[in-house]
């Protein structure tokens, strides 16, 4: 069975310039114990995309279409109650740039144990007991617990937020920029305590980033994201060896070598489509070295390539050939 | 917080004082046209008073001296004598302390309770009728003219529906029977002056809940918060409301001057006879020992208030308290 | 190319103005009131001012005195069109006295840092801190009651939250880069400071204004209504102070203690209103959708 399926998710924004189509027709899955990287330049729609999931959208945002099915249950279908049952128990989320994600004016060590208190209807003392376990699994002294958010660094936020999606032993853990802002050590042991625990804890990841380097060694799949639909989706390797379209080739030209010393990413030239507006043909084409005649007239389906390697181009074949 | 902390804190406010002891010596002796030397050119003062005059400020000395001799004074609790009243300014002023407290501390009281209220529920109905007339109330009661309302507030209850009396603190020449009859008759002379303060401060408070409230509930930790499962409610109490609460402590205190200003209107316009009231008679009638007097004494109790309300806060907000 | 990048945010802003219900209203109140203080005082002959006689006294509106008149038999409507250029004036003028007093100390605080922001701010904070109504009360006293004394104190205690938000401004606007380029070409400090950072503050000033004239607006009334103001000079806030001196509430001459009080809250009301509408754009959290 698997764990997570995204079925054609469509999420749109209804703001006064008219509706922002944030998500058209996303589709992905995952299983357990599996790691999926979701990755796109900011505005492609992967936040929004995870915050689909447990409906966690903003007033204006609204699911128009799709499934996401969890073990089965389609969580659209789910009423209030009932959804706000499965948040934090079933899907929990460690927030972009944490450093604001946890509550100032209260102690780390309460804010793991409320959500305890409410989903598992434990004791005070139980959850409190329970913060401290959270505490050493991600490899922090448990007295912390009795810590302000401001009296941690950047990585240790990090870890007590960490804690805290653990709470309740969920069943997928959604990982927002989850090591943004983090200095590159620190980011290295925050992805290294996330695939442990994952492969332990036997739970989803998905983990998102808008920098494909951190996802090739975290990951099992990686999902490409423009313009709010999955252009490529792949193994690690389908999408590092066998690239099939040309933005995740951009993106992988975008960061030097793993292992070498960072330099400044070039970015991609060009900016991505006003999404208040319908587009015609491939989205990406304003901004593809390789378009075509029938680019511009003829959106291009997802097309299967092999196995779980899918991608969304014309020329899909000819992409690991061009460079 | 540390304890160094918090004796620099009083330093400051000890600085503070200083400079507002300086600054009321230079206003009432040295600027030119000071009540001091007004006094002197008296032609109507005789030569005792002057001489009297002269040797309570030791004017006859060199200026350090005289500053001396003003501080020398203050420490004495000596304010010099009420023009006015021909009594020390200190006693004049004391009698008059207890009417304002109790008014200005009414006031605050349905003020704060009221305009957090309003504002939470402006903020959380963001958006509907009640936001926006919330934030038009504010607007309007923050543009309106203290003594002006007190005036329009008199008309109507005490002219017209002749509910409330217009002045004072006790009905004239009655005699109560019980303490009961009597706190009645005070609580009906509080009635507008209390009236009017709050609805100028309740705007105000109103208008500061919804803005930090809002500033607060798009804040990361509040989504955290949803996706943990929580009811709005639970947020709003648990989470959003503690994080609002700190910088309204901090309102609170900077208002004061506000409130003083609004209290020396309302008690000219009501007669109450508090420290605003002598404050106006005082200027009237050019009563400069005393104007001085109730001008230190209000400005010493804000900064005080300030500096009161400056350490509440860091106790209270973990992030300065550590 | 600077200049038009100005323009070009201006005119955004000035959208951004007009699209605001808020900013539209209280620019529509002001400007009329604008124009009542300008053209006003020569369209109503000042005669209508003097004394009436002693049937004309107290008299509530009537085809002759479409305002009534008060307990000097003088003509209200008059007196309020009179009254809108001393306190528009009074108003005007002590804002620019607080935001040149603010901008000035808050720029300097902010460039040189240091010792010169610790004096400067300490010295601002003071200003904070003490309440302005007795401050007023007792400066207004002590330097006489004329117009000019009136401005001068009330711009004189108004300008410390201006200075403390423009200090905030200077120091972001130090951090940036071509200031730092300036230095190192070598540009004095004055000219840095009038050339690069004025300009980048100047907004922000500008949105603090309209805040510093509603409370100036305030300020006049409530001194002149405590007996503080010019007498020679029938501002809205010394109507206010005859009629409460004359008893007019109690004698329910509405037409004598309305109609300044109303004036003052629509003045206030519109600089308040496109003070918070101001707020509101360069602050989106707080817009109501």
């Amino acid at each position: 069975m698997t764990l997570l399926e995204v079925k054609n998710l469509k999420t749109y924004f209804d703001t006064s310039k008219g509706l922002y189509k944030a998500v058209d027709g996303t589709s992905f899955d995952l299983d357990y114990g599996e790691a999926l990287g979701l990755v796109g330049e900011s505005g492609c729609g992967k936040t929004t995309c995870a915050l689909s999931i447990t409906r966690l959208l903003p007033k204006e945002g609204k699911i128009h279409g799709g499934e996401i099915l969890l073990e089965k249950t389609d969580l659209v279908k789910l009423n209030d109650n009932e959804i706000r049952s499965r948040r934090w128990k079933d899907v929990s989320i460690i927030f972009q740039g944490s450093m604001n994600a946890l509550n100032p004016v209260m102690k780390v060590g309460d804010q793991i144990a409320e959500a305890v208190i409410l989903h598992e209807k434990a004791s005070k003392k139980e959850a409190l007991k329970r913060a401290e376990e959270l505490f050493e699994l991600v490899e922090m002294p448990s007295k912390r617990i009795n810590n302000y958010p401001h009296e941690f660094s950047g990585g240790m936020k990090q870890r007590a937020m960490i804690a805290m999606a653990l709470a309740c032993n969920p069943k997928v853990i959604i990982g927002d920029e989850p090591t943004t802002a983090l200095d590159v050590m620190v980011q290295a042991q925050i992805l290294n305590l996330l695939e442990k625990l994952r492969k332990e804890l036997k739970m989803g990841l998905i983990l998102i980033t808008h920098d494909l380097s951190i996802l090739a060694e975290t990951c099992d799949k990686i999902a490409v994201m423009y313009a709010g639909k999955i252009v490529e989706i792949g193994t690690i390797e389908d999408i590092f060896e066998k690239t099939a379209h040309p933005y995740t080739q951009r993106l992988i030209s975008c960061f030097p070598n793993v292992g070498k010393e960072k330099i400044l990413p070039p970015a991609i030239e060009g900016v991505p489509p006003n999404l208040l507006e319908p587009i015609k043909g491939c989205s990406f084409y304003p901004r593809c070295h390789m378009g075509i005649p029938i680019c511009l007239e003829v959106e291009p389906e997802s097309r299967g390539l092999g196995g779980k390697h899918f991608a969304a181009c014309h020329r899909s074949g000819e992409v690991s050939h061009e460079q | 917080m540390t304890r160094k902390m918090i004796v620099r804190k009083l330093l400051y406010a000890m600085l503070t004082i200083l400079v507002v002891l300086v600054f009321n010596y230079i206003l009432f002796r040295v600027l030119p046209g000071n009540p001091l030397s007004m006094m002197m050119r008296n032609p109507r003062a005789t030569p005792e008073t002057i001489a009297a005059v002269k040797e309570f400020y030791g004017l006859d000395q060199p200026w350090y001296l005289q500053f001396f001799t003003y501080f020398k004074h203050l420490a004495q609790g000596d304010l010099g004598i009420s023009f006015v009243y021909k009594a020390p300014v200190a006693d004049v002023v004391a009698q008059k302390i207890l009417p304002t407290v109790l008014m200005v501390g009414l006031a605050e009281i349905v003020a704060i309770v009221v305009g957090i209220f309003l504002g939470i529920i402006a903020a959380w109905k963001r958006g509907t009728k009640l936001d926006v007339a919330t934030l038009s109330f504010s607007l309007v009661t923050y543009s309106v003219p203290t003594f002006w309302l007190g005036m329009i507030l008199v008309v109507l209850f005490s002219v017209q529906l002749k509910i409330f009396p217009t002045s004072g603190m006790f009905t004239p020449g009655k005699d109560f029977a019980t303490t009961a009859a009597m706190l009645q008759d005070l609580f009906r002379h509080l009635a507008l002056p209390v009236l009017t303060m709050s609805l100028v401060l309740i705007g105000q408070y109103a208008l500061t809940m919804r803005n930090t409230l809002m500033d607060v509930l798009s804040e990361d930790y509040i989504t955290t918060a949803r996706a943990k499962g929580f009811r709005e409610r639970y947020i709003l109490k648990k989470h959003a409301l503690p994080n609002a609460m700190l910088p309204m402590i901090t309102i609170i205190a900077i208002n004061i001057g506000f409130v003083v200003a609004g209290a020396i209107q309302v008690e000219t316009i009501f007669s109450w006879p508090g420290l605003g009231r002598l404050m106006y008679e005082a200027l009237r009638a050019r009563d400069y020992p005393l104007l001085q007097g109730v001008f230190l004494l209000v400005t010493l109790s804000v900064v005080l208030a300030n500096v009161l309300a400056d350490i509440t806060y860091s106790y209270i907000d973990p992030r300065v308290r550590n | 190319m600077k200049w038009k990048l100005r323009l070009k945010k201006l005119k955004e802003f000035g959208r951004a103005v007009a699209k605001n219900k808020m900013a539209l209203t209280g620019a529509v109140i002001l400007s009329i009131f604008v124009l009542v203080a300008i053209f006003g005082p020569l369209i109503v002959p000042f005669s209508t001012m003097e004394f009436g006689a002693v049937e004309d006294m107290l008299q509530p509106p009537s085809g002759k005195y479409l305002l009534g008149t008060d307990d000097m038999g003088r003509d209200i409507l008059a007196n309020l069109i009179h009254g809108a250029r001393i306190s528009l004036l009074i108003g005007a003028v002590a804002t620019l006295i607080s935001m040149v007093i603010g901008t000035i100390v808050g720029i300097l605080a902010g460039y040189f840092g240091k010792r010169v922001d610790n004096v400067l701010m300490r010295f601002t904070d003071f200003f904070l801190v003490i309440p302005w109504l007795p401050l007023m009360m007792v400066l207004a006293a002590i330097l006489g009651t004329s117009l000019w004394n009136i401005i001068f104190v009330i711009g004189i205690t108004g300008w410390a939250g201006t200075a403390r938000v423009v200090r905030a401004q200077t120091l972001s606007v130090k951090e940036r880069q071509f200031v730092e380029r300036t230095v190192s070409i070598g540009a004095g400090n004055l000219h840095i400071m009038l050339r690069h950072i004025l300009p980048n503050v100047f907004p922000l000033v500008f949105a603090n204004t309209v805040l510093v004239a509603a409370v100036a607006i305030v300020s006049e009334t409530t001194l002149s209504f405590l007996g503080l103001g010019d007498p020679t000079m029938a501002s809205w806030g010394m109507m206010l102070h005859y009629a409460f001196e004359g008893g007019a509430t109690a004698a329910g001459a509405y037409w004598y203690y309305l109609p300044p009080g109303i004036c003052v809250v629509l003045v206030v009301l519109s600089f308040t209103l496109l003070g918070y509408a101001f707020d509101e754009i360069l602050n989106p959290k707080l817009r109501v959708r």
